[in-house]
């Protein structure tokens, strides 16, 4: 068998009609033979192109693979042979009302009606807005309780469901509902003026402002033909880097303080304002936001800034090293995060794991190293693979992570680049193309896939956030683990709802 | 009799403020200011002046929890010797009433967190039903042998005028192992870390938060009261155990006792700051480590006293 799915780079447009549009059977076996052959899926999705509905699949390997194929009303599930679909395609058969037959778990996604007004695939009536209405899987016997939190929480934090089945303080499944964030924030997308896709596109996931940003402008260049200047490539490098510097240390000093450990929660927390306050001083905005645009970025920086922004890291790097040696030294904290929540690396392909949960777990693959954008492929990105696939192992992960894009800031602070402002400008994109866009956001590959139709409108525009992967990772961390530590797990995750739902 | 009142009103009024200072000391180790001192005043005068929310799903027994736990813990608080002076109350025997009145507040608070039907106020009732039961065991070892030191069955025998001095020089060192003892006996019967963390909102880590959740205004007043006191209790114990001087004048005496209740709450809010919780499923352990002590007193004490 040949492989017909065309090699494809990240960022990089092209016409539609050059990606190979395969027959369903040849698609479907060469899709399941690259995953099963140690491949991983980036975006699986349908679109609507000239009336007729077909699937798109992007694969990872060493290299990005693309090919489509039209979509049958229903179709043998990949998944049945190859689990790393199992999410993609959930999320088609809501979207589009495919059905996948066969495949193991087809339970709705994010509860809405799918596009097409056809028969719904779950047998929803959605004129009741409840996402988590459905027979959730349920364990029975002497001993067994079910524990049902959420969606509303006790803290100040985002929507969804929990439902663990447990025996005693043991929990035997936890299933996961989500939804209740949806926005539709796809199609909002297709129907938005152009000049105001840059600030969706920000807002998917608050805390991924920067992240979500440069996967759209980086597909609006490639689609506009626009290339950036260095000096905007550094900003927007250290842009990215900050946002994953300031959530890992929210998150540490988080796990910290979910353990009762308060006076790294303390020094975090406070640390985490310090990080966002380098942003602040970036683009007027703690978060990020209005730093990216496509074609470059809002604001330059001058040596001020930079004189003043390496001040500032040289000053923090010091209180950095010493909290984390404080946290990672304290045996009651050891004892706490070492063998907690483990998961397998087998378990982690399985479940297609990215960003530091999947390193946590062995698997080294990080965007920045495999598929470089802006500055990152003159950086040197080591591999941060630890092996316990336990909470230690994730705050390893973070924990070294931050020290590293401490490094990688200043040493691009160093660099001093002038750079062109630019502002939000209307783009005309190409035509009938086709791009893919990945980066290695804070919790791991985030992915952007947008396609043109043939007067250069969006055809679709498709988003998938890291904790799309990610989610069922939390799930299989709790299998057998105390019930009392699924807060430690999650917040060792601290995956995103908005960037799920969409 | 009429100081004996005036100290137990003492202990009455000073719990909160006790409970204070831990917030101080862990605040201080985090590099924070902190609340006030009088925050935990603040808050009953808060929570008593609110109104009470009660779910249509529970009965009388809800209501009467937050009273009963409230007032076993100031019933407890009239037979202890306070600063070494006489309780109000007293009887041979009335050491295993005060437990059983205790456990009779426990009682109350985990029916009223059943009454709920929440799934998790069932599982902290679980977990408290558990972990005092090992408490409970090592309380009656020492009560072993302070029984066969003293020969008595009573609070103001153990506690009272010379006394806790009078135990150290009959059993010497083996009594600082009750000491150690007690302190974890305090730990997990307060809710404190590393058994528990009272200052986390997250439920299904909870203890003894996670039994209350459901009340509100005036009956969380209460609970929150009968938690300060019970710390009371506890820390009076061990702070007449390690500072067991009779100085012969009651407002010394009175001091002297402050000033150890004080370093028992010092010493929590420091062993809050410098470790982590436990897993649940060591919790067990670490209490058992306290049942292994008061055996190991006691196996001492009385081999020596034969």
């Amino acid at each position: 068998m040949t492989m017909e799915f065309k090699t494809i780079s990240n960022g990089e447009a092209i016409p539609i009609e050059s990606i190979p549009h395969l027959p369903f059977d040849e698609f479907s076996a060469q899709a399941t033979a690259i995953v099963s052959g140690g491949g991983k899926v980036v975006q699986f999705f349908a679109f609507k192109i000239d009336g007729a509905v077909r699937l798109m699949a992007v694969l990872r390997t060493d290299a990005l693979l693309a090919a489509s194929c039209d979509s049958p009303e229903s179709y043998p599930a990949l998944t049945a042979q190859c689990s790393p679909f199992h999410m993609f395609e959930r999320e088609i058969a809501e979207q589009y009302g495919i059905r996948p037959e066969g495949h193991p778990w087809l339970k709705m996604v994010r509860y809405h009606a799918n596009c097409r007004d056809v028969d719904d695939v779950f047998g929803n009536d959605y004129s009741e807005d409840i996402p988590g209405k459905y027979d959730y899987y349920s364990v029975a016997g002497d001993e067994i309780h079910e524990v049902a939190v959420g969606p509303v929480h006790a803290g100040v934090i985002e929507p969804g469901h929990f439902r663990f089945n447990c025996i005693g303080e043991r929990v035997l499944n936890l299933e996961i509902q989500l939804g209740y964030q949806h926005r539709g924030v796809e199609n909002l997308l297709l129907k938005a003026d152009s000049r105001r896709l840059p600030f969706i596109a920000e807002n998917i996931a608050g805390d991924t402002s920067v992240g979500h940003s440069l996967c759209h402008a980086q597909a609006m260049e490639a689609l506009a033909g626009i290339r950036t200047d260095d000096g905007s490539r550094i900003i927007r490098t250290i842009g990215l880097e900050l946002e994953r510097i300031a959530n890992h240390v929210g998150d540490l000093g988080a796990l910290s303080g979910d353990v009762a450990f308060l006076p790294p929660a303390n020094y975090c927390g406070r640390m985490r304002g310090d990080f966002l306050n380098m942003s602040l001083l970036l683009c007027g905005n703690r978060f990020g936001k209005g730093l990216v645009r496509p074609g470059g970025v809002r604001f330059p920086m001058d040596d001020d800034n930079r004189r003043d922004l390496t001040a500032r890291i040289s000053e923090l790097k010091p209180q950095v090293k010493h909290v984390f040696a404080l946290l990672f030294n304290s045996p009651s904290v050891r004892s706490r995060f070492e063998r907690c929540g483990a998961v397998s690396r087998s378990d982690a392909e399985t479940l297609g794991l990215v960003g530091p949960a999947g390193r946590a777990c062995g698997i080294a693959y990080d965007v920045r190293r495999c598929f470089p954008t802006e500055q990152y492929g003159r950086l040197d990105i080591p591999e941060n693979a630890e092996s316990t696939g336990d909470v230690w192992a994730r705050a390893k992960v973070r924990v070294d992570e931050v020290m590293q894009s401490i490094e990688i800031i200043e040493s691009l602070l160093s660099n001093p680049v002038e750079t062109e402002i630019v502002d939000v400008s209307e783009n005309r994109m190409a035509p009938d193309s086709f791009v893919v866009t990945l980066n290695e956001a804070w919790r791991g590959e985030l992915s952007h896939c947008l396609l043109t139709d043939s007067s250069g409108g969006i055809l679709r525009y498709k988003v998938k956030d890291p904790s799309f992967h990610n989610w069922n990772g939390l799930s299989m961390s709790l299998r057998n683990t105390g019930i009392s530590d699924f807060p430690l797990n999650n917040k060792s995750y601290n995956l995103s709802y908005c960037g799920f739902d969409l | 009799m009429i100081e004996s009142i005036l100290l137990w009103a003492f202990a009455l009024l000073t719990a909160p403020l006790f409970a204070g200072i831990i917030f101080k000391v862990k605040a201080f180790f985090g590099g924070r200011k902190g609340s006030p001192v009088l925050i935990n005043y603040y808050t009953l005068i808060k929570l008593f002046k609110k109104g009470s929310v009660y779910s249509t799903s529970t009965t009388f027994i809800f209501k009467l929890g937050p009273m009963v736990s409230l007032g076993a813990a100031a019933t407890a608080l009239l037979f202890l010797p306070i600063a070494g002076h006489a309780p109000v109350f007293s009887f041979n025997g009335d050491v295993i009433f005060i437990l059983y009145l205790l456990g009779l507040a426990r009682f109350f608070t985990i029916a009223a967190a059943m009454d709920t039907a929440s799934p998790f106020e069932g599982m902290g009732a679980a977990r408290e039903a558990y972990f005092p039961i090992i408490c409970e065991a090592s309380m009656f070892m020492i009560l072993i042998l302070f029984y066969r030191l003293t020969g008595d069955l009573s609070f103001a025998a153990y506690f009272s005028g010379s006394q806790p001095f009078g135990l150290w020089q009959t059993a010497g060192s083996p009594i600082l192992f009750v000491v150690i003892a007690f302190f974890i006996i305090l730990l997990t019967e307060n809710a404190r870390v590393p058994v528990d963390d009272p200052a986390t909102h997250l439920e299904l880590t909870m203890i003894h938060e996670v039994m209350v959740l459901d009340h509100s205004g005036p009956d969380f007043g209460f609970i929150e009261m009968g938690a300060f006191l019970k710390m009371f209790f506890y820390a009076s114990i061990v702070a007449r155990l390690i500072l067991p001087f009779e100085l012969g004048n009651p407002a010394l005496n009175l001091a002297l006792f402050s000033l150890g209740v004080l370093i028992v709450y010092l010493a929590v809010g420091v062993m809050e700051s410098i470790l982590a919780r436990y897993r649940m499923d060591r919790v067990p352990k670490f209490v058992l480590t306290s049942f292994a002590l008061a055996f190991f007193a006691t196996a001492i004490t009385l081999e020596f006293l034969r």
